[in-house]
């Protein structure tokens, strides 16, 4: 504990040292968060120094061995960073699908040479990773997909489209989930990895409720993968794919940290200065169901470090926590009255609010729906039969 | 501190799994009392194994004789009990009156704690007054009268007091009503002259009083901390008794779960076991997901309480919130899974849907605590 403690006040002492001020505000928008990969920005001087001492530190990864960009800190010592980052209020350094997702992926089935290159350049936010798996008729039904590798010896020639590759526009290079035997569905895909400027790679935007585009299309027209790029085994590529899946379920969940889901009802009053009852006993509620649930995250969490967690539980996880978000926005739009119709206004920050209430009713679509959710807890936690 | 059971914790969680199955198994204990038409609900035999598997003294300091342990290892237990619906005094004497006796004076621990040790005594609490739990008013008075003090008032749903050797009453010695100062805890013996209680037994078994105080005269020695300070007693009296019920409720909830998983298992109709169509699996899985966060939070509320965390009161209202609404979906959603057998006295689970609707109600409903939320956040 002696140890713990010293941890404690160094983190604290190092934050205090190197966490601007402008780093502890809120996210409020896209722009506040940080992505990295080569097209990337800084939006200010505080956001690079931050994220800058955070690579020294290997605190953009922080449980990650160090030889792979990480600072190596065991369970105990993640969880500190973490509550003492939340206490100040601090804005994660550096935001990607590289660190929630391929990753893990690539720290429990990737080579050492894998590891060393990949994750040293995710930890450092150099590469900007994107998502290749839902296809226009894989959806749900995700080991339908039918983007194809044709095997050409040294290399395969893919052919196929991806859809809802978030910021796939933004992004240098995709892992992506291809077909690489017709006749085995399960063990017939392989998990690649190539540079999204392969020639015959092209997205295109699609434009959402929301009026915004973070999702694309993405087509492959003849696109030349070598063959060493690929994440375990060749035709094992599910395997990859659900494991990976169960990170992105915890990452939607929003129990990777942060206080996504506290309490509103506080903050409503303060924003409309008034609450009428029936309203304010649905916050009142709400804020019950989101404070219970942020101790399921830091339970959830705990019992992960340790092996404890069912391996199945990020579905409930996600399932609970995007349901919840979404009834937040509800709940937001209802406490915002007219104001929060507003598509365009500088007042509303250019429609915000009804922007971000449109945009969570994607949570419990992507990444698994919550009846897929169920379904799996129904199969795998609850063992019903046929399910 | 992570939020699972550690070793010596997971160990206390074994024993009592194991014993409160077999003693305290709902046709050994709470069958078995309702049926014989038991006076007090519950049995004196098993109150004793509490006091020799040392239950009895979990929230008793060392040096009191007691176990010295918090609400965490209270809630094992008490978890054990709610999933074997097993009638005990245990939340009314060893959480309850245990937590305020440990604030009162060395007369009066050496009084009364002796005997919830071993478990001869049976302690309950008198808060209530009316229908619903609102002690944020008490009217029930007491006056100065020489040394000591005279109550009068009225009580209602006091869980065990007619079975009680002791009775804990909270009573105003100054202010109005709903002053939060003026309050003082009294341990009142059960044969004090102006004391009667009328007992009622309850949908679930139990049996509850209402209790009139026509001029009971204390001794000074009565009073359980500091005379017109009462309220901080009851506060932490309050907090451990609504943390132990939730976590009494959790294993209400789990045993209800448990029970309809199980028949969604074995139960055929139109050639196919019940548990293969999706629209029970989700409903089971939507339950199970609810059971999985109360439980989460009511861990938080005990540790909280247990660090004596500023948190901690927050806590325990959102675990008991978010509780009782969950164990309510778990024993709703049970009888309806079960069909027609749920309806029946014959099974189980229309006695957890018994149980929930009492143990919901002690120390304040779902709704009470979903206020107290908006309340403590400041709207």
């Amino acid at each position: 504990m002696a140890d713990l403690d010293a941890f404690r006040s160094e983190t604290r002492a190092w934050l205090e040292a190197n966490c601007p001020a402008e780093m502890r505000e809120p996210v409020r928008d896209e722009d506040d968060v940080y992505w990295g990969g080569r097209k990337a920005t800084f939006k200010s001087a505080a956001q690079k120094s931050w994220f800058e001492a955070c690579v020294a530190k290997g605190y953009t990864v922080p449980a990650w061995p160090k030889a792979y960009g990480g600072a190596g800190l065991d369970a105990a010592e993640a969880k500190i960073l973490r509550e003492e980052m939340s206490r100040i209020g601090a804005r994660p350094p550096l935001s990607s699908f590289g660190i929630w997702m391929l990753g893990p992926a690539l720290l429990k089935f990737g080579t050492e040479e894998q590891k060393v290159k990949y994750l040293n350049e995710i930890a450092r936010g150099e590469i900007r990773w994107c998502q290749g798996y839902s296809e226009p008729g894989a959806g749900s039904d995700l080991v339908s997909m039918q983007t194809f590798g044709d095997d050409q010896g040294d290399h395969w020639v893919v052919n196929g489209q991806k859809i809802w590759t978030s910021y796939a526009d933004a992004a240098d290079w995709i892992f992506c989930l291809v077909r690489t035997d017709k006749t085995n569905k399960y063990q017939g895909i392989t998990f690649m990895l190539f540079d999204m400027e392969t020639p015959g790679v092209s997205t295109k935007p699609i434009l959402l409720i929301s009026g915004n585009s973070p999702f694309c299309e993405t087509f492959f027209d003849d696109v030349k993968v070598p063959k060493d790029q690929f994440v375990g085994e060749i035709n094992r590529g599910w395997d990859v794919a659900k494991y990976l899946l169960g990170h992105e379920r915890e990452m939607i969940s929003g129990a990777g940290g942060g206080d996504r889901n506290s309490a509103i009802g506080a903050a409503m009053l303060r924003h409309s200065g008034t609450l009428d009852p029936i309203l304010r006993a649905e916050l009142a509620m709400f804020d019950v169901d989101a404070l219970a649930y942020n101790c399921m995250g830091e339970r959830f969490l705990d019992e992960i470090k340790v092996g404890k967690a069912h391996p199945a539980q990020p579905n409930m996880m996600k399932y609970a926590g995007t349901e919840l978000n979404k009834r937040r926005h509800e709940l937001m739009m209802a406490a915002g009255g007219s104001r929060s119709l507003e598509w365009d206004s500088e007042e509303t920050g250019g429609g915000k609010p009804s922007r971000n209430w449109l945009r969570t009713k994607a949570n419990s679509i992507e990444g698994g729906t919550s009846e897929v959710m169920l379904n799996v807890i129904s199969k795998r936690i609850l063992d019903l039969p046929g399910a | 501190m992570p939020l699972y059971h550690d070793d010596d914790q997971a160990m206390l969680a074994d024993s009592a799994r194991q014993f409160m199955a077999e003693e305290g198994a709902i046709n050994k204990q709470l069958r078995h009392w309702r049926d014989k038409g038991c006076k007090d609900g519950f049995g004196h035999e098993l109150w004793k194994q509490f006091g020799e598997m040392g239950f009895t003294g979990i929230l008793v300091a060392e040096d009191d004789g007691g176990l010295g342990l918090g609400n965490v290892e209270a809630g094992i237990v008490l978890e054990e009990i709610g999933r074997n619906l097993t009638p005990s005094p245990f939340l009314t004497s060893s959480v309850l009156a245990a937590t305020a006796l440990a604030q009162g004076s060395d007369d009066l621990r050496g009084r009364y704690l002796p005997g919830l040790l071993t478990g001869d005594s049976v302690f309950a609490v008198a808060i209530d007054e009316g229908a619903k739990h609102h002690p944020e008013a008490i009217k029930t008075k007491a006056e100065k009268s020489g040394n000591g003090f005279k109550l009068s008032g009225k009580k209602d749903f006091v869980i065990h007091g007619a079975s009680a050797d002791m009775i804990i009453v909270a009573a105003r010695t100054s202010g109005g009503d709903s002053d939060a100062d003026g309050l003082t805890l009294f341990a009142v013996p059960k044969d004090a002259a102006g004391l009667s209680q009328d007992a009622v037994k309850l949908v679930d078994s139990s049996v509850a009083t209402h209790m009139t105080l026509d001029g009971v005269a204390l001794a000074g020695d009565a009073v359980i901390g500091e005379v017109d300070g009462g309220r901080a007693v009851l506060n932490r009296m309050l907090n451990a008794g609504r943390i132990g019920a939730a976590a009494e409720g959790i294993g209400v909830a789990r045993g209800a779960m448990d029970m309809t998983v199980d028949y969604l298992k074995q139960r055929k109709q139109f050639g196919k076991l019940i548990g293969e169509f999706q629209a029970l699996q989700h409903r089971a899985s939507h339950l199970y997901s609810e059971v999985e966060i109360a439980r989460a939070a009511v861990i938080k509320a005990q540790q909280l309480l247990d660090a004596g965390s500023q948190k901690a009161e927050l806590m325990v209202s959102v675990a008991k919130a978010k509780v009782g609404r969950t164990a309510n979906l778990a024993v709703r959603e049970g009888v309806q899974m079960h069909g027609g057998i749920g309806m029946t006295d014959e099974y189980d689970i229309g006695l957890y849907m018994k149980r929930d609707r009492a143990l919901s109600e002690f120390l304040g409903d779902a709704n009470y605590h979903t206020e107290r939320v908006a309340q403590l956040n400041g709207y």
